[in-house]
């Protein structure tokens, strides 16, 4: 699946019903997706305390350099990479080519049962974003906002 | 890459600033953190050395408003500057919607800004991406400094596409706002363009 760059609000309920499903599956705290630009896809669980937008660039570089190190060594891709605290665990994983799951859990859960979780939550996800991209791509091209706009519009955003 | 959510009715663009080491990419994200209401902006996050020089990334989300009732919001990133960090200035040039290429104007930078320029368009190329396309604002830094290279000069050499360019001193705040505002209204364009 290549990037995605429109979620349509249908798409992005169903996203976030079955983060919200695989979140107390794996009884994790907070679980976010998103695209390998840093952009956050959505959300689910105990993240109204986090900064959701810088969590979701720093996830994605950690990605990116992990699959600048995994060519170094011969590898194509890392899958997963998990990041261990002392309350706190991160587990960071792809979901198809184009997008990322992290999962944020402490000792409610175990790394074993996030692992598989994410298995399944990560095919229907990548299920989801396929059908979608499919869908604008072919019979859906979905009108963007900025069709209408003019220069006025714009200026207006720093004044 | 442009990301619209209709169910938040949010837009996100990525503009990437990019040039020499040392030219003053970090000054410009730190001048509009500073001056931009924390409404406005989410934390800025530097990850950086520890003689502050940048190793992966900077990046400041920011809020400008609402365009037609989507709120439009941009992911400002830096690279690092430095030579030897290319592999990073790659990863983070993905996805970007815009480029600000920040000069540095002091007379013995002059060569580390063309080969700044030449890497960009190497490492825009890798992500599928095109310098003469892609919607890009020149900023000439460091103006306020002795030693510097005529605009004309710089232009020359680092602006043959003729786009849209500023005289700045990141430090103070000369020319950081322009340059934002002039990238932004081109991404923002461009997205009308691709429809």
């Amino acid at each position: 699946m290549d990037e995605q760059n429109v979620l349509t609000s249908d798409v992005f309920e169903r996203i976030e019903a079955e983060l919200r499903g695989f979140r107390q599956l794996a009884k994790a705290r907070g679980v976010l997706l998103v695209n390998r630009s840093g952009q956050l896809f959505g959300q689910a669980g105990d993240t109204s305390r986090m900064d959701t937008t810088a969590l979701a660039a720093l996830v994605a570089s950690n990605v990116a350099a992990s699959r600048a190190i995994a060519d170094l060594v011969g590898e194509r891709e890392f899958k997963g990479v998990f990041l261990e605290g002392d309350r706190e665990h991160i587990h960071i994983s792809l979901v198809g080519s184009g997008t990322i799951l992290a999962v944020l859990f402490d000792s409610q859960t175990s790394l074993g049962l996030v692992r598989l979780r994410v298995k399944s939550t990560a095919k229907a996800l990548d299920d989801l974003l396929r059908a979608k991209a499919q869908r604008v791509v072919h019979d859906d091209p979905v009108l963007s906002p900025f069709a209408e706009i003019t220069e006025e519009d714009i200026d207006q955003l720093f004044r | 890459m442009s990301f619209i959510n209709y169910s938040s009715r949010e837009i996100n663009c990525k503009i990437v600033y990019y040039g020499p080491g040392l030219c003053g990419k970090t000054s410009n994200l730190s001048y509009i953190y500073k001056k931009t209401n924390p409404e406005n902006r989410g934390k800025m996050i530097s990850l950086a050395t520890e003689t502050e020089r940048t190793l992966f990334f900077d990046f400041l989300p920011l809020s400008l408003g609402s365009i037609r009732g989507f709120k439009v919001r941009f992911h400002l990133y830096t690279v690092p500057g430095q030579v030897f960090y290319d592999a990073s200035r790659k990863l983070i040039l993905r996805g970007a919607d815009g480029v600000v290429f920040v000069s540095d104007s002091q007379v013995d930078r002059l060569e580390a800004n063309v080969e700044s320029m030449e890497n960009l368009r190497v490492n825009l190329s890798e992500h599928g991406l095109n310098l003469d396309t892609i919607p890009l604002t020149v900023q000439h830094n460091k103006r306020d400094l002795p030693g510097i290279v005529p605009v004309e000069e710089l232009n020359g050499l680092l602006n043959p596409r003729g786009v849209p360019w500023f005289a700045a001193s990141a430090t103070n705040g000369d020319g950081v706002f322009d340059t934002l505002k002039d990238i932004a209204k081109q991404v923002i364009l461009e997205l009308k363009r691709k429809g």
